[in-house]
């Protein structure tokens, strides 16, 4: 008998404008002691599927049909209330967001025993001690010491380590993983990815992880279940399916997740250095201490090349990138970009594209007058020439004619971020700055951006600095890379010499981070 | 609910506009035997001591309020979230004075502001509207100024700079229009305030003289006859409660839609 069986779910959202079904009749199985992976986009359901195998459907969402049997008991009728006996006993969470999933006022260790006290697992000596066992089981050190801390005493993977403490403490028969690592950095992702194998391995519990991220279902999963628009497009062994996908989506997913094609690396053009990075040092004031964000960065970037700042939060690539488009004063050191005017004109030159397409187009305007605001701001063109310039940039980014009168809600996420692309490029900068650019998108829509991004590079000799995190789309998309950690370029190099002849350390480490097919 | 507030504001503005259409009598020249009688098919809302129709004085009353509503929410809206968008806008020093400015003006009570005001003003039915404005133009900077703080870190405040763009022009394309939404549906709900806050003023004397039928001063000169004839307070009393509570329920519709 299979640990857990779904057969034939649906469940639907009630909305102001009517239900909306999220997802339609899925079946799989779990067995004791497997990991299956649940992968797909934004708006497949996936994290749905989870929130209803564990009864925790926001109030307006509601099971229409289909059994959920664990362990052979059909659980998907029964009431919240009864829900309680099994969730954190026999299916146990680890949530997505670990900066909010914990009770800022309540000490680490007491909510770690809270699940055991709701559950009547022993007096107080006995949870405080089994608490203390469960922290250490996570890999935190000093047990004693973290119990008595607040979650804002502790960093991003610590949180996810207590999060992971609270879903096994009562060795549940399942763990749900709901994009466990998605906010974390990469060598913290791998390293509670390697957490929550080893667990497995130790209490034989079977893992449903939920991802957007197929190189992470590659890596630690038996058997993967891909889901699109509500539906299972396929399911089956994680090998066999990387290996002979058999539907077509399953295709189009691979080939465009960056970590799992490896195309050829970009050599970079032999021309002059457009922008000039010297020393850059800035600090901010933190209470009284000044905080030295970007600690003497030097980099230079040639005409027409892409190079890439990459790093982890905190590292000081957005401060660096924001310096390089003068939104951020330097503290000393200097940038300087080659051909580019003073003040107001620099802008002309230097365009800067945000991560968040939902926050960086104003939701009151239309597209059209999105793309037209930079011409109107330096009085380019008469009316009619700038509706004709605004046209032939959309056109540029591919975006249908239509859109022009719609506002940003009415566009997906690609869409926008197109919409933000023409608009850096409506005055014809040399330079862009793409900060994390692509990092919000779905694989598939990343995938589109990115071709573009290149074309216009190759179209309108742009020089593009591009940040990321993700070493596996930087692979992909730059000529060359700095590495960055707390403030310092570590590393410099073409991208073939970073990613074939790492020297620095800290550079394997973020390497070793992404998942085989590209290393 | 938001139809029926929709209903009372639109008949209150009507009355405003033609008075002529809803109530024959004329408010100001009674017919002293008919003094005093209770509501009735012929008097809907009963007659006053000297015998004028109550219900043709609250009729032809509306405009006076209503104005008077008016101009009083101009003044706070204007006013307030201009400060507010300066403030909020330019940030720093100016930003510190002038929302200590709102601090004092927020700490006085309204009501107490307003008669400091009117003093210095003299009495009159503008005076008075003008009056409760300044009282409500704290509320409506420290909103607004709140509102272009928060819009001002929007991502697109930045990239409309980034794109070229002047600090005027910025300002109005982008900042105001998208902290609007609350402050509308504060104007909404201040309506309904100002609408009491006149009647308050009338009612002790501030506002419009006598033989006007201003609906504070309604209420005011139907107290002495409380104990027999409950219509003279109670009907314009009920009146002034339906259009304040339809104002503030128009106000949270606006605020829910907007938000």
């Amino acid at each position: 008998m299979s640990l857990l069986e779904v057969d034939d779910l649906t469940v639907s959202y009630r909305g102001p404008y009517g239900g909306r079904r999220a997802v339609e009749g899925i079946s799989f199985a779990l067995e004791p002691g497997e990991v299956v992976a649940v992968v797909g986009e934004s708006g497949s359901g996936k994290t749905t599927t989870a929130h209803a195998l564990i009864g925790l459907l926001p109030s307006n969402g509601t099971i229409d049909r289909g059994r959920i049997l664990l362990g052979g008991t059909d659980i998907a009728t029964w009431s919240s209330r009864r829900m309680e006996s099994v969730r954190g006993a026999r299916i146990g969470l680890i949530p997505q967001d670990p900066s909010n999933s914990l009770d800022p006022v309540k000490t680490v260790g007491a909510q770690i025993g809270e699940v055991l006290r709701i559950h009547r697992r022993g007096d107080r000596r006995t949870i405080a001690r089994r608490v203390l066992d469960l922290l250490a089981r996570v890999g935190l050190p000093d047990p004693e010491v973290r119990a008595r801390q607040y979650p804002h005493e502790l960093s991003g993977g610590m949180r996810q380590r207590v999060l992971i403490a609270i879903a096994i403490a009562l060795e549940p028969e399942l763990v749900i993983a709901d994009e466990p690592t998605s906010a974390l950095d990469v060598t913290v992702q791998r390293r509670i990815l390697d957490l929550v194998d080893d667990l497995r391995a130790e209490f034989g519990t079977a893992v449903l992880l939920v991802t957007h991220d197929l190189g992470v279902a590659a890596g630690r999963s038996d058997r993967l279940v891909v889901m699109r628009d509500g539906g299972v497009e396929e399911q089956g062994g994680t090998r066999e399916v990387l290996a002979a996908p058999a539907a077509a989506y399953t295709r189009r997913l691979l080939d465009d997740a960056p970590a799992l094609t490896a195309r050829e690396f970009r050599t970079p053009p032999d021309t002059e250095p457009v922008i000039v990075a010297r020393d850059l040092v800035k600090e901010f004031r933190v209470g009284r201490r000044p905080f030295r964000a970007v600690d003497g960065v030097s980099f230079e970037v040639r005409r027409g090349s892409t190079h890439a700042l990459v790093g982890e939060s905190g590292s000081g690539k957005t401060t660096t990138a924001r310096m390089v488009a003068r939104f951020a004063r330097p503290t000393r050191g200097t940038v300087t970009v080659a051909g580019a005017g003073a003040d107001r004109e620099f802008r002309r030159h230097v365009q800067l594209v945000y991560q968040d397409p939902y926050g960086s187009l104003d939701p009151r305007q239309s597209i059209a007058q999105i793309v037209e605001e930079p011409l109107r701001n330096f009085r380019l063109g008469d009316g009619d020439t700038r509706r004709a310039r605004v046209r032939e940039l959309v056109e540029r980014v591919a975006l249908p004619p239509d859109v022009l009168g719609r506002r940003p809600r009415e566009l997906s996420g690609g869409q926008r971020q197109r919409v933000a692309i023409a608009r850096a490029l409506a005055v014809g900068p040399e330079v862009v700055v793409l900060d994390e650019a692509v990092s919000a998108l779905d694989v598939t829509v990343q995938a589109q951006i990115l071709d573009l991004l290149e074309e216009l590079q190759r179209d309108l000799g742009l020089t593009y600095l591009f940040i990321s995190h993700d070493l596996a789309v930087v692979r992909q998309i730059s000529h060359t890379v700095s590495v960055m950690k707390k403030g310092r370029i570590v590393e410099f190099g073409t991208t073939q010499q970073v990613f074939t002849d790492p020297r620095h350390e800290y550079t394997r480490e973020l390497l070793a981070a992404i998942p085989e097919p590209v290393r | 609910m938001r139809v029926l507030s929709w209903i009372v504001i639109a008949v209150v503005v009507l009355w405003a506009a033609v008075p002529g259409v809803f109530t024959g009598y004329d408010p100001i020249a009674g017919v002293p035997a008919e003094k005093l009688q209770p509501p009735s098919a012929e008097h809907l809302f009963g007659t006053d001591a000297v015998g004028r129709d109550l219900f043709a004085r609250v009729v032809h009353g509306s405009v006076h309020s209503l104005t008077g509503a008016f101009v009083a929410v101009a003044v706070g809206l204007l006013v307030g979230t201009l400060l507010g968008l300066l403030a909020g806008a330019a940030g720093g020093l100016l930003d510190e004075a002038v929302m200590r400015v709102v601090d004092v003006l927020l700490s006085v009570p309204a009501l107490l502001l307003a008669l400091t005001v009117i003093i210095l003003l003299g009495p009159g039915t503008v005076n008075v509207a003008i009056a409760v404005g300044i009282g409500s133009v704290a509320a409506f900077a420290r909103l607004s100024r709140a509102e272009v703080v928060r819009v001002r870190q929007a991502d697109y405040v930045e990239a409309a700079f980034g794109s070229g763009g002047r600090f005027p022009a910025v300002l109005w394309r982008h900042v105001l229009p998208n902290s609007l939404g609350p402050v509308i549906a504060l104007a909404a709900l201040q309506f309904g305030v100002a609408i009491l806050a006149i009647s308050t003023l009338g009612f002790l004397g501030y506002g419009a003289e006598p033989p006007t039928p201003e609906w504070g001063l309604l209420i005011s000169e139907g107290r002495n006859y409380l104990a027999t004839s409950w219509w003279l307070t109670t009907l314009p009393g009920t009146v002034v409660v339906a259009v304040v509570l339809a104002a503030s329920r128009i106000s949270r519709s606006i605020g829910r839609e907007r938000a």
